[in-house]
């Protein structure tokens, strides 16, 4: 218990100075986690709603926002990581937030975003009760070395769940985890209706391993269901219960299929008190995470910050956001959290912003990411690797017209953070209402 | 057709070959060869498929392990066409697992041995432990940079040119200072980034020998603004120079 409150005090501290200085989320977790480990065991010990722990590649902040919000709206207390820093430490600096220094946490479910290894490296600690696989794509191979291993690390956190997981249907790495679950473990799916499925644009990485793909079982009234209606609004469909209309704040078919998993998610941990009227109201409401189709006030001009990280994500990002006319500015870091390796910008095509091209391009690779848009016949205005310099010409040079930033974690980071001081936002971890 | 000549690219195995990024050489080449003034055809080529016509210059990326088994046969059945195209002359450049299966023989970490189409005098063996970042060389075409990411630690038979000396990175084993190999006219190579776009000298002396093979004919080439690529390879280099 000394050790533990020990731990709590040191990692306040260091949170403290940190929020001061304004950001650095994961840094109070790291240093409290090295003092006492099992921190996050005593915290959670008296968490009984249930411990969810939602991983994958992409849609993980959303989908855990959602998540979060939905139950809430249930009444529960709930304990979740907000701000996007999903490795250990950062559920750790989370919860140095919340808990006194007995080291209790006072929540009825816990809802964590974690990335594929850090979730095991959770799960090694706390079993979760509940996963909800969200997709495998190439991101950070660097890190994960294959998309082959990062479907193997959420196979093994599915194995360490206890009660319940939720897969994607609709992605072939994800869906066939189901028969790799032990006997005793409920296993249900979200997805787009496949009655409608050939109206969405293919959204998931071809999976080559085997001659045919594994076969997801029909439907049944415990999954949920992506019904849209049109590009803004939809509904989600378990069986007789319909969660919806709904239309969200933020924009374009991820979040909606973010939404279907939440919601499918929702009504597993909160069985029969589920209500979809509730679901409903609590998804309108959320605001979209920092940097995820976020939009700020820029001198009374829209500026929308879009964090993009792979191809997949930046190719939807592309097809919801690609043909409108806003002046566009491309950031891109290859930090560890960035991926090292930028190579993946060749797979996506960036031929949607051919007509109206790219203002600035910016960040460590802003000459890579100007030579990606050159292949593409993309012209480019300016190329200005300091992001501070960048972000300053690009808010001069086009006063008068709604901007968009699409830019890689870490050139996220920071942009938000200029753009805090500049227009006297909220700082990272508070709600951006 | 345009009065210099019409190219036939062929991209093998798109689908099961090219995960990180290195389409943007199929990408680059393409560009390049129309902004030369030149006509291109790109030809992706599956497993399976009929062998295209006409193809005058190759591209083969890297890929899972589990998409290198997907190929294995179809490359088996073309191997003949291939070693008789690369000592044609026609030039090929091959990345990473590609790279591998190009050589004599891949011997993964049980000691199977998995044999390859030997067009470059290479043996692979797999290993725990992945070779990882940023990787600078020095090759007949300049400084080159790019990003490598391999388990397979590759070693040259004698006589067998390499395509690089690292300077920056591991290269194909980490311990003697070489990187991929080089025959005829075919390039093996660990480096994505992909390695093309940014190191256009290497694109282009595939596309000069790709012409000759298509049209009989020199290359004509056309002034092209490389400012980009120059900007970001030396900043890349540098970069890489200090952290090294």
């Amino acid at each position: 218990m000394l050790r533990t409150s020990a731990a709590i005090l040191a990692g306040k501290a260091v949170r403290l100075a940190a929020r001061r200085r304004g950001g650095g989320s994961a840094l109070p977790g790291l240093v409290a986690e090295r003092i006492d480990p099992r921190l996050l065991a005593t915290a959670l010990g008296g968490v009984t709603g249930g411990i969810v722990v939602v991983s994958g590649t992409n849609g993980k902040t959303t989908t855990t926002k959602m998540l979060a919000a939905i139950i809430q709206a249930h009444g529960r207390r709930v304990f979740t990581n907000p701000t996007g820093s999903n490795f250990t430490r950062g559920v750790i600096s989370a919860l140095l937030g919340q808990v006194g220094v007995t080291g209790r946490l006072a929540a009825d479910v816990a809802v964590l975003e974690l990335d594929e290894w850090h979730a095991l490296q959770f799960a090694k600690v706390v079993a979760p009760t509940h996963a909800l696989l969200l997709n495998v794509a190439r991101d950070q191979l660097d890190r994960f070395a294959e998309i082959d291993t990062t479907a193997r690390l959420l196979t093994t956190l599915g194995q360490a769940t206890t009660g319940l997981v939720v897969l994607n249907r609709d992605d072939s790495f994800v869906a066939r985890i189901a028969p790799a679950l032990p006997d005793g473990i409920q296993v249900r799916y979200f997805g787009v209706d496949p009655d409608i499925a050939d109206q969405v644009p293919a959204l998931h990485e071809a999976d080559v391993r085997f001659e045919d793909g594994y076969a997801v079982p029909p439907p049944t009234p415990r999954d949920g269901l992506l019904h849209p209606a049109d590009a803004r609004v939809f509904s989600v469909r378990c069986g007789e219960t319909v969660v919806g209309p709904i239309t969200l704040r933020q924009r374009g078919l991820a979040a909606m299929i973010n939404a279907t998993a939440a919601v499918t998610m929702a009504r597993a941990v909160l069985g029969s008190s589920f209500h979809p009227r509730l679901a409903t109201d609590a998804l309108v409401r959320v605001a979209p995470p920092f940097g995820r189709g976020e939009v700020i006030d820029a001198d009374g001009q829209p500026l929308e910050l879009v964090l993009v990280k792979n191809p997949a994500g930046f190719t939807v990002a592309l097809s919801t956001y690609g043909d409108e006319p806003v002046s566009t500015m491309v950031a891109i870091n290859d930090d560890y959290a960035d991926g090292q390796d930028v190579s993946w910008l060749y797979d996506v095509s960036f031929e949607s912003l051919r007509g109206p091209g790219v203002a600035m391009t910016s960040g460590v690779r802003a000459y890579d990411m100007a030579l990606r848009l050159d292949y593409d016949e993309v012209p480019v205005q300016e190329v200005q690797p300091d992001l501070e310099v960048a972000l300053g010409r690009f808010l001069t040079a086009y006063p008068a017209g709604p901007k968009r930033i699409f830019c890689t974690y870490t050139a996220m980071m920071t942009l938000r953070r200029m753009l805090a001081a500049r227009y006297d936002l909220p700082d990272f971890g508070e709600d951006a209402t | 057709m345009s009065a210099k000549g019409r190219i036939t690219l062929v991209h093998l195995y798109p689908r099961e070959m090219s995960i990180y990024g290195d389409l943007g050489n199929t990408r680059c080449l393409a560009a390049r060869i129309r902004r030369h003034g030149y006509e291109c055809i790109v030809h992706d080529h599956h497993p399976g498929m009929p062998w295209p016509e006409q193809a005058h210059l190759f591209m083969g990326g890297g890929g899972q392990d589990s998409g290198q088994s997907r190929v294995q046969d179809d490359l088996a059945v073309n191997a003949d066409r291939l070693r008789g195209l690369a000592a044609d002359g026609v030039p090929m450049v091959m990345i990473c697992g590609m790279y591998q299966m190009f050589g004599h023989a891949f011997i993964t970490h049980d000691g199977v041995e998995l044999p390859g189409l030997g067009i470059l005098d290479v043996t692979t063996r797999g290993q725990s432990t992945r070779m990882i970042g940023g990787i600078v060389l020095d090759t007949d075409f300049g400084p080159v940079v790019g990003f490598e990411n391999h388990s397979g630690a590759t070693v040259l038979g004698s006589g067998q040119a390499p395509f690089g000396r690292v300077v920056v990175g591991h290269g194909n084993n980490g311990t003697d200072g070489t990187e991929g190999a080089r025959t005829h006219n075919v390039i093996g190579s660990y480096l994505h980034g992909p390695i093309l776009p940014a190191n256009p000298a290497v694109a282009d002396a595939l596309i000069a020998a790709a012409v000759e093979v298509a049209t009989g004919r020199p290359f004509e080439p056309e002034p092209l603004d490389d400012s980009l690529a120059e900007q970001a390879r030396t900043r890349q280099i540098a970069r890489l120079h200090k952290t090294a």
